[in-house]
């Protein structure tokens, strides 16, 4: 089986500091992994050079374009790198202002990534705004509403649907539930779960949340001061920790 | 369908003085289709180490563990997925489950990773649930909220919703009443008669000598604890 993604010796520096370096990976389609470490570690850094947001000094990361196979998105041109995040690749950041046009409707917000991809019917952008509204548990009547009329937890969710509308095969997300209450992340989580089965998505997730990787993700990373310092299946990294640093990540949750 | 070959296993832990403690060497065990195979020893001599080492959430520092074809020590994450999906099953002590979830969904889950459709999954899900009286106007609420006897026979209830052809099972008969205790080694039972390797830790020890054709002492191969 082809990967989705084959990461080959990432690093960036910021200046003399590393942001993150000699990071490789394979992610195949229907993976989840999720990647934790403390804030510093180099996680966002890494998830923005994957997406193509931030610029690597060194490595590769190919994509399985559905064109034309593999494909390094770091040297491809900026033209085809944003076709490719309008369509194959997702990005959900922390903070939904972040993601979404805070000024134009919640229909707008799903329907314009649908205008990007040359979506030109009204009648069929509307219904399928109103159809991803549903799905991530918005109501209808809300459709012409601005997100900043949104609670956290719905800006979050209508961040999610103007994401997923496009059916992409790779979503990043970056502390997805970050700053949401509790139950609200249940909720999302219960949610993300499910479209990741039910499309069959790939995903990378950086969160510093044990509990949300457990649930969510098949595979993990440990980041620390820019080095991968372990990697395996979720719960195996979980349950038999090997580094130190990682043994002290997972033995310093707290139990609820 | 399992084979556990010459395999060890110790722990560093590197935040107490880097202590390394050796909990399990030279341990050698066969289990073939349609056998049940019961791991004993005293509390802290390796029956769930064991357990987990086959399962691969615990990491096997040398040895070999054959489940079907594929070596567990050497295996890539995601042959060790595959694998859990499709060939080894394991019913934990513990329910872990993403809240808001229903039970039937719970339940149904592992049959629609392996592509069945929504309608046969539920289906199936309900026949569980009803045969180990989960009461129907749960199947709608997420388990979270169960007493620990239920929580353990949704637990059940999921790991026997796919037939796997082999499969673990962590203290299956602990927290249920009589009743419920006869289905769940009924179940087993059935699990044996279709062909799965079973190895499972049993404190009944009514049920283990009722249901399982040989033990595995563990202690043997305790490093510091082997007679």
């Amino acid at each position: 089986m082809t990967p989705l993604l084959q990461v080959e010796g990432i690093a960036k520096m910021y200046g003399a500091r590393i942001g993150c370096t000699d990071v490789s990976f394979d992610l195949y389609p229907g993976e989840v992994m999720g990647i934790v470490g403390e804030s510093g570690s180099g996680k966002s850094t890494l998830l923005n050079c994957l997406a193509g947001h931030v610029q690597p000094d060194a490595g590769a990361v190919r994509f399985d374009t559905r064109a034309e196979g593999l494909r390094d998105t770091v040297t491809m041109s900026e033209p085809e790198r944003r076709m490719l995040s309008r369509t194959d690749w997702a990005f959900v950041h922390q903070h939904a202002r972040d993601g979404l046009r805070m000024n134009v409707s919640a229909g707008g917000n799903v329907g314009e990534r649908l205008m990007a991809v040359n979506a030109r019917h009204y009648g069929d952008i509307r219904d399928k705004a109103i159809d991803w509204l549903g799905r991530v548990e918005i109501s209808a009547d809300r459709i012409d509403d601005r997100p900043t009329a949104f609670s956290g937890g719905m800006q979050q969710r209508l961040q999610i649907a103007r994401n997923l509308v496009t059916g992409p095969r790779l979503v990043f997300m970056d502390e997805p539930t970050g700053g949401l209450d509790v139950s609200v992340q249940a909720r999302l989580l219960d949610l993300l779960r499910g479209l990741v089965r039910e499309m069959g998505l790939s995903a990378i997730i950086v969160t510093h949340d044990l509990a949300v990787v457990r649930l969510l993700a098949d595979r993990l990373m440990v980041m620390k001061d820019g080095h991968v310092i372990e990697s395996g299946l979720t719960d195996q990294v979980l349950d038999d920790p090997q580094h130190a640093y990682t043994q002290l990540l997972v033995s310093s949750v707290l139990q609820v | 369908m399992i084979t556990v070959e010459n395999v060890s296993k110790s722990f560093v832990l590197h935040n107490q003085g880097a202590a390394e403690i050796s909990v399990m060497a030279g341990a050698s065990l066969s289990v073939a289709q349609g056998e049940c195979i019961a791991l004993v020893g005293a509390s802290g001599a390796g029956k769930s180490t064991l357990m987990r080492m086959i399962y691969g959430n615990y990491l096997t520092q040398s040895g070999r563990i054959m489940v079907g074809d594929l070596d567990v020590v050497t295996a890539a994450p995601r042959q060790v997925i595959q694998l859990r999906r499709t060939t080894l099953g394991y019913v934990s002590q513990f329910l872990r489950v993403v809240p808001r979830v229903s039970t039937l969904d719970v339940v149904a889950e592992p049959l629609m990773a392996t592509g069945s459709d929504r309608a046969s999954a539920e289906a199936q899900a309900k026949t569980l649930l009803q045969r180990l009286n989960i009461p129907e106007r749960l199947w709608q609420l997420s388990p979270t909220t169960f007493s620990g006897g239920e929580q353990q026979r949704v637990n059940i209830a999921r790991g026997f919703a796919y037939p796997y052809p082999a499969l673990l099972l962590d203290e299956p008969t602990a927290s249920l009443d009589p009743v419920n205790r006869a289905t769940v080694l009924k179940m087993i039972a059935e699990a044996k008669a279709r062909g799965a390797a079973i190895i499972g830790i049993f404190h009944d020890h009514a049920a283990r000598d009722e249901i399982c054709d040989r033990q595995f002492d563990v202690t043997r191969f305790t490093p510091g604890l082997a007679a």
